[in-house]
């Protein structure tokens, strides 16, 4: 079967899967539509969790940025892993406990306060719109580059697809949509990445492929540093950011990751207290799957990229001996050759002669090819990259369509709505939420790539804390919370603003601490304005403080939610 | 809720001293290792990788597995142990 026929057949069968599930999984319920009834196994939520966080970006991006960067793209790594070992210790049991549909709803109940419940909508709308743009995107690109549609056509089939399953489905169709959707990402990461160490090494497990020793001796790291030094490249297993920098942008990304929204708002799925804990367990094994094998893709990639380029010695390739590949990754302006000394050869290195440059996406999404892997190898992968992309921008949809119907509808403008009304305003909002992602998608604004730090800098200044004090804290009163968000997100907005849009230079970082990273700065602003304002303040009154007693002990979480 | 007031606390203290304790690992493993002694540790050789190096990018992702699980065990037995198990 030719490589299009594959790929139609391996995307094609994979939309009918989701089509199929959310068919058998309609919501009938807000509480359904929500929370998926509050009745989802917590290994099918691990599941679903792992396929929600991991978005294009962990699918296509972070090989590609660790392969580029070498050591530090460890803060990617530890950062997006390490904050579900916050998640699952101090926030998931209490919020599962709490036993409501959203964070706003955790916030402004605990704070007793519509601004507060305010500002947390207003920080979750910004976050997930942040990151849906990516993802609709994302589907469009797969699209265009394996099944040669139109961009812009790609983004309204993956409309479309969310459309069915989200409207329809909400939390409840999500959720098993989800768990198909790990499945066929998992696969579609794994099997090249197996193939790929087996080619290199004869591993199997690109784990630990990585420091296996090559038929020349040499380990492939010591490979892939002494080509770096050959080639004038930083060495691969040494940094080039500072202690600091690292350390702030790992604990930005960690907080971030434990405080975003449409991660949290899984947790309120699970039946018990101690299944939103074992959920998190799970989410992280099904998690680190693949991104223990990031590491392992990175390296080969790149060994593999710079010998096919450069060839055996190292000086330059003839453009007519290189693998086609090369060529139709070209016409999609993924790699770009200038041939500067006019050989006719392709050199790549990090100096002044240079005639390469590398999109980072293309490590995951040609290594396939580089690796001459058989056609439907390739077909899987774009249906991998797609699964991606949709499972992420359907949780993200959700949490939108949420805050805008129960937070802001149901809770603040119009509190008699009845749970019919409600669902019927549900599904409205991510109708527009779709829509307003899909515009997104086909006119991208420049600068999806930048805005991510926003989103994991807003959640860490200001949803992170104001949730880990509300349960932590018996103590915390509206005035600490409020103040403490509004310290927390405009001190990071500023910083990341004045760094990533009015063109800050890196010299002018305070302390060496890049954007990225300084929405650790502004969490810690956040607890110190919030724990002084509150000692200055009446503490909350007494049934507020028996909620915060009320939460920390398990017992009652399924009695609370019906079950 | 059949807990005394004084269980309640007993058991939010021992709780506290289980995240307190897996937190501190945590951190040791991802911050220690990965980021402040990672070149210290990179001295060393651990199954072809530079130790420091392979914290960073692989081994404190199996530690933070290991501790979520821990935690897991850890609670259910608090939680038997003070029975507000459910």
């Amino acid at each position: 079967m030719s490589l299009d026929a594959l790929t139609y057949l391996f995307v094609g069968g994979s939309f009918a899967l989701y089509i199929g599930i959310a068919i058998w999984a309609r919501a009938g319920s807000t509480k359904e539509f929500y929370v998926a009834g509050g009745g989802v196994p917590p290994i099918a939520n691990g599941m679903a969790t792992a396929a929600d966080w991991m978005s294009a970006a962990s699918f296509i991006s972070l090989a590609g940025i660790v392969s580029f960067i070498g050591r530090d793209g460890a803060a990617y790594l530890m950062g997006w892993t390490g904050g579900y070992v916050l998640l699952a210790m101090l926030l998931a049991p209490y919020l599962r406990k709490f036993g409501k549909f959203t964070v706003p709803d955790f916030i402004g109940d605990r704070y007793y306060s519509s601004t507060a419940r305010t500002i947390a909508v207003i920080c979750t709308i910004i976050i997930s719109f942040t990151y849906v743009a990516g993802q609709m995107r994302g589907v469009g690109i797969v699209f265009s580059r394996y099944l040669n549609v139109d961009i812009n056509t790609g983004v309204v089939i993956g409309m479309a697809i969310v459309f069915f399953y989200a409207v329809l489905g909400g939390m409840k169709g999500i959720t098993y949509t989800q768990v198909a959707q790990y499945c066929v990402l998992i696969l579609a990461f794994m099997v090249p990445a197996i193939f790929l160490s087996l080619q290199v090494t004869g591993h199997v497990l690109p784990q630990t492929a990585l420091g296996a020793t090559l038929e020349s001796g040499q380990s492939v790291l010591s490979t892939l540093n002494q080509l770096s030094a050959e080639l004038g490249f930083k060495e691969y297993t040494s940094g080039s950011k500072t202690t600091i920098d690292m350390f702030f942008m790992t604990a930005a990304l960690m907080t971030g990751t434990a405080g975003l929204p449409h991660v949290i708002v899984r947790f309120f799925t699970v039946p018990r207290v101690k299944d939103a804990r074992l959920s998190a367990g799970w989410a992280l094994i099904f998690i680190a799957i693949l991104y223990t094998s990031v590491p392992g893709v990175a390296g080969f990639g790149r060994v593999n990229l710079i010998q096919t380029v450069n060839g055996v010695e190292n000086q330059g390739r003839e453009y007519s001996q290189i693998p086609e590949w090369f060529a139709r990754w070209e016409t999609t302006g993924l790699i770009k050759w200038e041939d500067k000394n006019a050989d006719g050869k392709v050199f790549y290195s990090g100096r002044d002669d240079n005639e390469l440059t590398v999109n980072r996406d293309i490590m995951v999404l040609a290594n396939p090819e580089i690796a001459q892997l058989p056609n439907w190898v390739i077909a899987l992968v774009a249906a991998g990259a797609v699964a991606a992309a949709l499972s992420t921008a359907a949780g993200l949809l959700l949490v939108i369509s949420t805050s805008i119907s129960h937070d802001l509808m149901k809770k603040t403008l119009k509190p008699n709505l009845s749970e019919k009304e409600e669902l019927l305003y549900a599904r409205g909002a991510a109708v527009v939420a779709i829509i307003i992602a899909g515009y997104f998608g086909v006119n991208p604004p420049g600068f999806v790539a930048q805005v991510v730090a926003l989103a994991f800098g807003l959640a860490a200044s200001s949803v992170f804390p104001a949730i880990l004090m509300g349960i932590f804290s018996k103590r915390m009163n509206t005035a600490g919370a409020v103040s403490g968000m509004i310290a927390g997100i405009t001190v990071t907005m500023a910083y990341i603003i004045y760094f990533k849009f009015l063109g800050g230079t890196s010299d002018q970082w305070i302390m060496g601490i890049s954007p990225e990273g300084f929405g650790t700065v502004g969490m810690i602003l956040n607890f110190i304005v919030a724990k002084v304002v509150s000692s200055m303040t009446a503490e909350p009154p007494a049934e507020i403080q028996q909620i915060v007693e009320d939460i920390r002990i398990p017992r009652g979480a399924g009695a609370a939610a019906d079950h | 809720m059949s807990l005394s007031n004084e269980n309640a606390q007993a058991y939010w203290g021992e709780n506290l001293r289980i995240i307190i304790t897996y937190l501190a690992i945590w951190f040791v493993v991802s911050y220690g290792c990965g980021i402040l002694f990672v070149d210290a540790l990179d001295q060393i050789q651990f199954f072809g990788f530079p130790l420091g190096f392979w914290f960073a990018q692989q081994g404190s992702i199996y530690v933070f597995i290991v501790l979520i699980w821990a935690y897991v065990f850890s609670m259910n037995k608090l939680d038997e142990k003070y029975d507000v198990h459910e």
